[in-house]
């Protein structure tokens, strides 16, 4: 489970959708994987203003990841300066009509912590009920009794 | 046709047997990706997005939403997230490795979503089943209810979804629409080859503001071959047969109403429920 998808999930039992503390799950036990994918620019500035940057840092450093800037990088941050891409193109000497939008190291970094990272086995702990959700080989179990619902 | 919702809850129907031939059956990959591609074009993202697929089973719509534009996907490569309650279809989904994120969940528990996580949301042949409740401590309408409410919340804002769903009958169609449209959505049915046993039926729901045009009839607008059919009670429109309040009409029947109860009621003549001049 990429570390994306648990920036955006809530315990799921009924009482604890009033509580702050249901969000995010703490990751216990987690035994991480890297999958990699081709970065996606116009996604990650997309999802770059609904990101809670404060709580990726937290479970950054509860898992271990090498701690993460103070303040979240803007959109601008994830492009190289024009001028600098239309630098490297001059001096690669590439007849290319369009100026490609190169991803700078902030976006390399982004894209490598949020959908490269993922938890592959473990457990996600909810802070406000304590309730364990068990993940195996990279899926969930959201599934609860009846009287939880 | 057998409904498998009738035979056993999802769960146990979609066993590793039922899985894999629901997976590797070429006619029903054939039509899930017609689908899929049809509940795109609804939702006509333009740029790559979040998406929640609801009941994404073994990945069949979830494949799609990963392709690029080139390959036939709106505004991808999407990301995706998806949910489904048989874990043997999820097996097969690690098995194919598909690139969303899987989880166990049962929809009619709720979305386990923080607010305005998702661009768009879709589901392909799956909320059917929620018209199904096991126990006797759950009722459909609760589970619909609880379903729509958490994907209502954990949409963004101006955001859409697109449920593609086989309603057993009218009454189901009515139950699934009203639950969204209570939940807070703008709600709208689309059918395609409506009155044919290959009638497909999509709940197309808009959350409200943002840049969406307003609801089903704005997603259409510009479509080929699309009849709208408005079953909207109009602001004004009074029910058959109610009469205004102080009205000759409503005095009329009111007056027939206390002759049948046996009351002493004045004969009826050109001047009732007339206005006296101001000069008597």
């Amino acid at each position: 489970m990429k570390l994306l998808t648990l920036n955006f999930l809530t315990c799921a039992i009924k009482t604890c959708k009033t509580s702050p503390a249901s969000f995010p799950l703490h990751p216990r036990d987690a035994e991480l994987e890297i999958i990699e994918s081709e970065i996606n620019l116009p996604f990650l500035r997309n999802i770059l203003p609904r990101l809670m940057w404060e709580e990726i840092r937290v479970i950054a450093s509860e898992l271990g990841l090498p701690s993460l800037p103070t303040t979240p990088p803007t959109r601008e941050d994830l492009v190289e300066g024009a001028s600098q891409a239309q630098a490297t193109e001059q001096a690669e000497g590439e007849a290319v009509a369009e100026v490609e939008e190169v991803p700078s190291q902030t976006a390399k970094d982004l894209h490598r912590i949020l959908l490269e990272t993922g938890i592959k086995e473990g457990k996600l702990v909810c802070g406000n009920c304590a309730h364990e959700y068990k993940v195996m080989e990279g899926v969930a179990n959201f599934l609860l009794p009846g009287h939880l619902v | 046709m057998s409904r498998p919702e009738d035979i056993l809850p999802p769960d146990l129907f979609y066993n590793d047997l039922e899985s894999r031939k629901y997976t590797t059956s070429s006619r029903i990959q054939k039509i899930q990706s017609s689908m899929t591609h049809r509940a795109l074009s609804l939702l006509s993202l333009t740029s790559p997005s979040l998406i929640l697929d609801i009941g994404c089973g073994s990945g069949l719509s979830g494949e799609i939403l990963s392709q690029t534009p080139d390959q036939g996907t709106p505004g991808g490569p999407h990301i995706w997230m998806g949910f489904d309650i048989s874990s043997s279809m999820l097996g097969v989904a690690l098995e194919k490795e598909v690139e969303g994120d899987l989880f166990l969940a049962d929809a009619g528990q709720g979305v386990p979503f923080r607010a305005g996580t998702f661009d768009a949301a879709i589901s392909i042949s799956a909320i059917q089943w929620l018209c199904n409740a096991e126990t006797s401590e759950e009722s459909p309408v609760g589970r619909l209810s609880r379903f729509f409410g958490g994907l209502y919340a954990s949409l963004r804002r101006g955001g859409r979804a697109v449920c593609q769903f086989y309603p057993k009958n009218d009454e189901q169609k009515k139950m699934v629409s009203q639950a969204a449209v209570k939940a807070g959505f703008g709600a709208g049915l689309l059918e395609d080859d409506p009155g044919t046993k290959n009638a497909k039926t999509y709940l197309v729901l808009t959350v409200g503001g943002g840049e969406v045009d307003g609801d089903i009839t704005g997603v259409v607008r510009g479509m080929d071959g699309v009849d709208v059919m408005d079953g909207r009670r109009k602001g004004q429109q009074r029910k058959r047969g109610e009469e205004v309040k102080g009205s000759r009409g409503w005095i009329l029947k009111k007056k027939e109403q206390m002759e049948k109860k046996g009351r002493v009621v004045k004969a009826t003549s050109k001047y009732t429920g007339r206005k006296r001049r101001i000069q008597f």
